[in-house]
């Protein structure tokens, strides 16, 4: 909310300077987002009367004018604004002054004729007042008076960011309570002269849904002038708080909006049919809006009509065809009160937020509607004439807010303040901010205001008497607590050792959005359904990601197009998979995704450069799994995914369950997501992956170990593992130490075949090993490979 | 004996001319061999009187252990000789990079959750993790935020029906813990949250991390307190911190904590309170007996401050340039 400083100090006016006065605000909770200042940085401009305007002898857009600033001289002054006329009062920048932009203002000559100042516009005096030409000031403007005093332009905006509890802020008499609350000022209301009734006439007012309108107040006014201007200070104090001025009706009632927090609407009584009617939508009838847009009002949303049909949305918005224009001659203002919870969400859920439906549907003092009405009244038959009828008043007292009746308990704000604040004081803050109060030995009985709709237990009314007391003025104390050790299972794998490993071989974390863009993710995992946004920032950020693939690679690709050759990223998160039996339809599992691409090293003098495949990740992976102790468990199996190279896939297994995928990136996956050579990928569930074996201490042998290298040659298709599973499983215990350290094809090996190489270390606990026992251990494991496998050994 | 004496000097002079290790040998060999000029003396032996026999072995002793003596410094000698050679001859430029893996590094957002995770650790309170798409009971209503709330509005939230949602913040984790623990609880839940905007200074994805204290006294100096410290500790300065009356369904009373920043403007940090009654009584814990206090901050927030990052979009666009430079 943007108000005007100085109508605020018409209010109340404590000796507090601007800056004091923001503070106090911001540290009372409601926070000062900015204070501008309502023009710009001028001097020397005065009131001035055009009393001579001549059109100039060699210019067609110039006039030459004299100009009475109230000296014992007129004032020769040359214009080009259209609007300059005689008679007119204007705003004369005089020789010396000095104009917003350092701007000095000098004797001049303009086509030969001879011009001591300038007539300003409001942008060359930097106020923020779209109009064409210089400003014409009221015709009783004082002349020779300085214009920033005559218009107040000493005076600030301030804006402040109100929280959704605060409606009472939301209008000068509100924000003046509080400051003057904050300072012990006593706070000055503005007076007018009360209306009555000249005339008889009225509109019959029927609320049928008294629950959601329990008062509404209508009245007519006769005989209203929409041409006569609205005052200039009118203007002003509005254009302070934000708002255009419109019309006079329109500025009145966005006046008292501003001024006690009141929504107000003035119909053109002459479109109105019949009695007035409050109540409920019936679902179908449709309305047009004073933007011109037609709405169809749901059912459950209050509306305003007449015999014709809905001609407002209740504390929402006008309807077009009812409102106040031109011609209008005879309104009917309307002042209610509109229950929050009618009000709620109503206007959002069509697409409208106004300053009505924000202040109702926040809370709008229920005791204040007679009182706005009678003041705008009474502006009104000032401004625009008039005659007023007598208020109709429809309402229901049992459905009104009432003021809350609470019990503080000493022992209790104690309690949660963890500070002591004296009697005295917690009577006098509950006090200030109007509220009744009884101060009994241990307790306080409050009263609370009908404006304070956030008042409604015990914890809120410790908050005011803090809030006002000051939090900075409570301590700062260490927090007292049992001493409760947490669990900690040695066998869980925190994430972190997880991360530290990969981030030790190189890998850059990064952080994707959990949105991805569903045509890059259909062309990792075709057909899978993602969870979709509805309305998400843009298409390419609608689809939750069903992996890390879609983010990872885009990551690669984003970053190889800006020269960096070697890219090793992961990250950690969750997917999101649908699944109808899941809670939300989605299962939510924690990833950990790694991707590399480009070299394994970067150019050294010393290291071979070459560019990374499969094994590269592979080791990585195996590095993380190492962290487990239990690498038996984990298991690789040849796959086949969408996105990966089938001849270069494998699923991960631990315990035979599949719990992630590695493999090379399909070639034809390159060019979509920018990818510039070989991309090696993983991913893998973190639950199934963060639980280790304790480790089990086994005595170490004193016996020397003994190695011997076999080399067999098996079929292409063995693989890898399985001979090795066997060997292990024929060398029993005495098998220290297996290690796969060659693979070779080619000259001396059968086509389709190959050639493994490996280390067999044995060892006993208990003896040093014979030779005999080592031949006959290694001529075991040959045979059994010969037999599963059909291998030979290489000649 | 004058025989002795010559074969010595003899032996002396070729060691002092002999130039390898190989030379010294033979020279050992010819002298103090088998069958060497030094040791052939000793069959003289066989030859002398009794009375003569003691003094010629002392003096054959002698002459031996003169020439070995000889050998073997020579050996050293040249031995030394020959290392440092070796050692001229094997002189690097340790200048030279060595055969690294260039360390990576985690994301800042990650080390400014660790960090905070260390901090408040070290007090006992435990790591919470949630699910990010939720339920309006666990995101909204248990914090007290009913289905109209004008505070829904300000959430920009990510809906995928009116039931479910993208998390607006990690509060459900709270309500989620208490659901199933009993007080005394200590948490904090770091992770991903969403909002529906995006500009200059919003991204529709961010970090938070909340934190939650409920037992018997819990009060707001003590939230005052424990917030003050963590400030402190993690911008390692003694900030001018400042705690200011705001709003939150879910706390009661609740603030806003402002740090000064360097240019002697407030910045806004943190967000906290006493949690509501309300929310404490929807997941069955008695606000009469218990009371507590929950703080929630944003990560981006923190660590641009820290780090001085300026732009927020960066935590999420993974430049390798830009990451590389948190180690």
């Amino acid at each position: 909310m943007k108000f005007s400083e100085s109508w605020l100090r018409e209010w109340v006016n404590p000796s507090v300077s601007r800056d004091e006065l923001s503070h106090q605000i911001t540290m009372a909770g409601l926070e000062v987002d900015g204070v501008d200042a309502v023009a710009g940085e001028f001097s020397g401009v005065i009131v001035g009367e055009v009393v001579e305007c001549g059109q100039h002898p060699d210019a067609d857009k110039l006039r030459v004018t004299k100009i009475n600033v109230g000296a014992d001289e007129l004032i020769d002054i040359v214009c080009g604004a259209p609007n300059c006329r005689l008679g007119l009062k204007v705003a004369v920048a005089m020789v010396g002054a000095v104009l917003p932009g350092d701007f000095k203002i000098k004797k001049a000559k303009l086509r030969g004729q001879p011009s001591f100042g300038m007539l300003c516009s409001y942008g060359e005096l930097g106020i923020d007042i779209e109009s064409d030409g210089i400003i014409e000031l009221p015709t009783d403007a004082p002349i020779g008076k300085d214009v920033r005093e005559y218009l107040d332009l000493n005076d600030a905006v301030i804006d402040v960011d109100l929280t959704a509890n605060r409606a009472d802020c939301l209008g000068m008499a509100g924000l003046a309570r509080e400051v003057g609350v904050l300072n012990r000022e006593a706070v000055t209301e503005p007076t007018w002269d009360a209306v009555t009734a000249t005339i008889d006439d009225k509109v019959a007012i029927n609320v049928i849904d008294a629950q959601a309108c329990p008062r509404y107040l209508g009245r007519v006014v006769k005989n209203v002038n929409l041409a006569a201007p609205t005052p200039l200070w009118m203007q002003e104090k509005l254009r302070r708080s934000g708002i255009r001025s419109i019309d006079p009706i329109v500025d009145i009632t966005n006046y008292v909006l501003i001024e006690y927090g009141q929504p107000m609407h003035a119909f053109d009584l002459a479109t109105l049919t019949g009695a007035i009617q409050v109540r409920l939508s019936d679902g179908v009838e449709k309305l047009t809006l004073l933007d011109g847009n037609e709405v169809t009002v749901p059912d459950d949303t209050l509306v305003i009509a007449d015999d014709s049909g809905s001609i407002a949305l209740a504390g929402v918005f006008g309807g077009e065809k009812t409102g106040v224009t031109e011609k209008t001659q005879d309104i009917l203002l309307e002042c209610a009160f509109f229950a929050p919870l009618a009000i709620m969400g109503k206007s959002r859920r069509l697409g409208l937020h106004t300053d009505a439906s924000h202040r109702f549907e926040r809370g709008v003092d229920p005791e204040l509607q007679h009182k706005v009405m009678d003041r705008a009244t009474r502006l009104v038959l000032d401004i625009c004439g008039g005659e007023a009828g007598p208020v109709e008043e429809a309402v229901t007292e049992a459905n009104l807010p009432k003021p809350v009746n609470l019990t503080l308990r000493r022992s209790k704000l104690d309690k949660i303040l963890g500070h002591h604040i004296p009697d005295t004081d917690v009577t006098e803050i509950l006090e200030r901010l109007g509220f009744a109060v009884t101060a009994n030995a241990e307790t306080w009985d409050v009263v609370t205001a009908t404006y304070r709709f956030d008042m409604a237990i015990e914890e809120d009314l410790i908050e005011e008497v803090a809030r006002i007391y000051g939090y900075n003025n409570i301590p700062n104390i260490a927090p007292v607590a049992s001493l409760t050790m947490s669990d900690h299972k040695e066998a869980d794998i925190s994430l972190r050792k997880v991360r530290n490993v990969l981030v030790a071989r190189g890998f850059q974390e990064a952080v994707t959005y959990s949105f991805v863009d569903p045509k890059q993710q259909n062309l990792i995992h075709p057909d899978a359904p993602a969870m979709i946004l509805p309305n998400p920032i843009s298409v390419e950020m609608s689809a939750m990601r069903l992996s890390m693939f879609t983010g990872l690679l885009t990551s690669v690709g984003y970053n190889q197009s800006r020269q960096q050759g070697r890219v090793r990223l992961f990250e950690t998160g969750l997917r999101f998979v649908p699944d109808a039996k899941a809670d939300s339809g989605v299962r939510q599992e924690a990833m950990i995704g790694a991707v590399i691409s480009g070299v394994q090293n970067d150019e050294h003098w010393s290291m071979d450069s070459k560019t990374v495949d499969f094994f590269d990740l592979k080791g990585d992976l195996e590095s993380i799994i190492g962290l487990t102790v239990s690498t038996s468990e984990f298991t690789f199996r040849s796959a086949t995914h969408s996105a990966l190279h089938p001849g270069q896939c494998a699923e991960i297994l631990r315990n035979n369950q599949v719990i992630g995928i590695i493999g090379a990136v399909h070639p034809s996956l390159e060019k979509p997501f920018g990818l510039n050579g070989k991309t090696i990928i993983f991913e893998l569930e973190l639950d199934a992956l963060l639980h280790a074996s304790l480790p089990l201490a086994q005595t170490v042998s004193k016996f020397p170990a003994n190695r011997r290298d076999i080399a067999v040659v098996v079929e292409e298709e063995v693989s890898a593992t399985n001979v090795m599973n066997l060997i292990r499983k024929v060398g029993e215990n005495q098998l220290v130490g297996l290690n796969l350290f060659d693979v070779y094809r080619g000259k001396g090996v059968e086509a389709g075949k190959k050639s493994l190489a490996i280390a067999l270390t044995l060892q006993d606990i208990t003896r040093t090993l014979e030779e005999k026992d080592i031949t006959e251990t290694v001529d075991s494991v040959v045979s059994a490979l010969k037999t599963e496998f059909n291998a030979s050994l290489r000649d | 004996m004058q025989q002795l004496t010559e074969i010595v000097e003899q032996a002396l002079e070729v060691i002092a001319k002999a130039s390898d290790l190989k030379t010294l040998d033979d020279i050992r060999v010819d002298y103090l061999g088998k069958k060497g000029k030094i040791t052939d003396m000793m069959k003289l032996m066989g030859s002398l009187s009794p009375a003569e026999k003691p003094a010629f072995g002392q003096a054959v002793n002698k002459a031996k252990q003169a020439v070995q003596k000889e050998l073997s410094e020579r050996i050293e000698g040249l031995k030394s000789a020959e290392l440092e050679a070796q050692l001229i001859a094997e002189q690097i430029d340790v200048t030279l990079p060595g055969r690294t893996i260039e360390l990576g590094g985690l994301h800042p957002v990650t080390r400014t959750i660790e960090r905070i995770e260390t901090f408040f650790g070290e007090l006992g309170f435990s790591v919470k993790n949630g699910p990010e798409i939720e339920d309006d009971f666990h995101n909204f209503d248990a914090l007290n935020i009913s289905e109209h709330h004008p505070a829904r509005a300000d959430h920009d939230t990510f809906y995928f029906n009116p039931k479910v949602m993208l998390r607006t913040q990690t509060s459900g984790v709270q309500i989620r813990t208490m659901e199933h623990e009993k007080p005394p609880l200590r948490i904090i839940s770091p992770g991903r949250v969403y909002r529906n905007d995006y500009d200059q200074t919003h991204t529709p994805m961010f970090h938070q991390v909340e934190g939650l204290l409920v037992d018997e006294k819990v009060n707001f100096a003590e939230l005052k307190g424990i917030l003050h410290d963590f400030l402190r500790n993690f911008f390692e300065e003694d900030l001018e911190v400042r705690f200011r009356p705001s709003y939150f369904p879910f706390t009661e009373p609740s603030a806003e904590v402002d740090v000064m920043g360097k240019n002697g403007k407030w910045l806004e940090v943190l967000g906290c309170g006493m949690v509501h009654p309300n929310v404490l009584r929807s997941v069955g814990i008695d606000p009469e007996k218990y009371s507590g206090f929950a703080f929630g901050m944003g990560v981006e927030r923190l660590t641009m401050l820290r780090y001085g990052v300026n732009d927020l979009r960066a935590f999420f666009e993974n430049d390798l340039r830009f990451l590389k430079q948190f180690k």
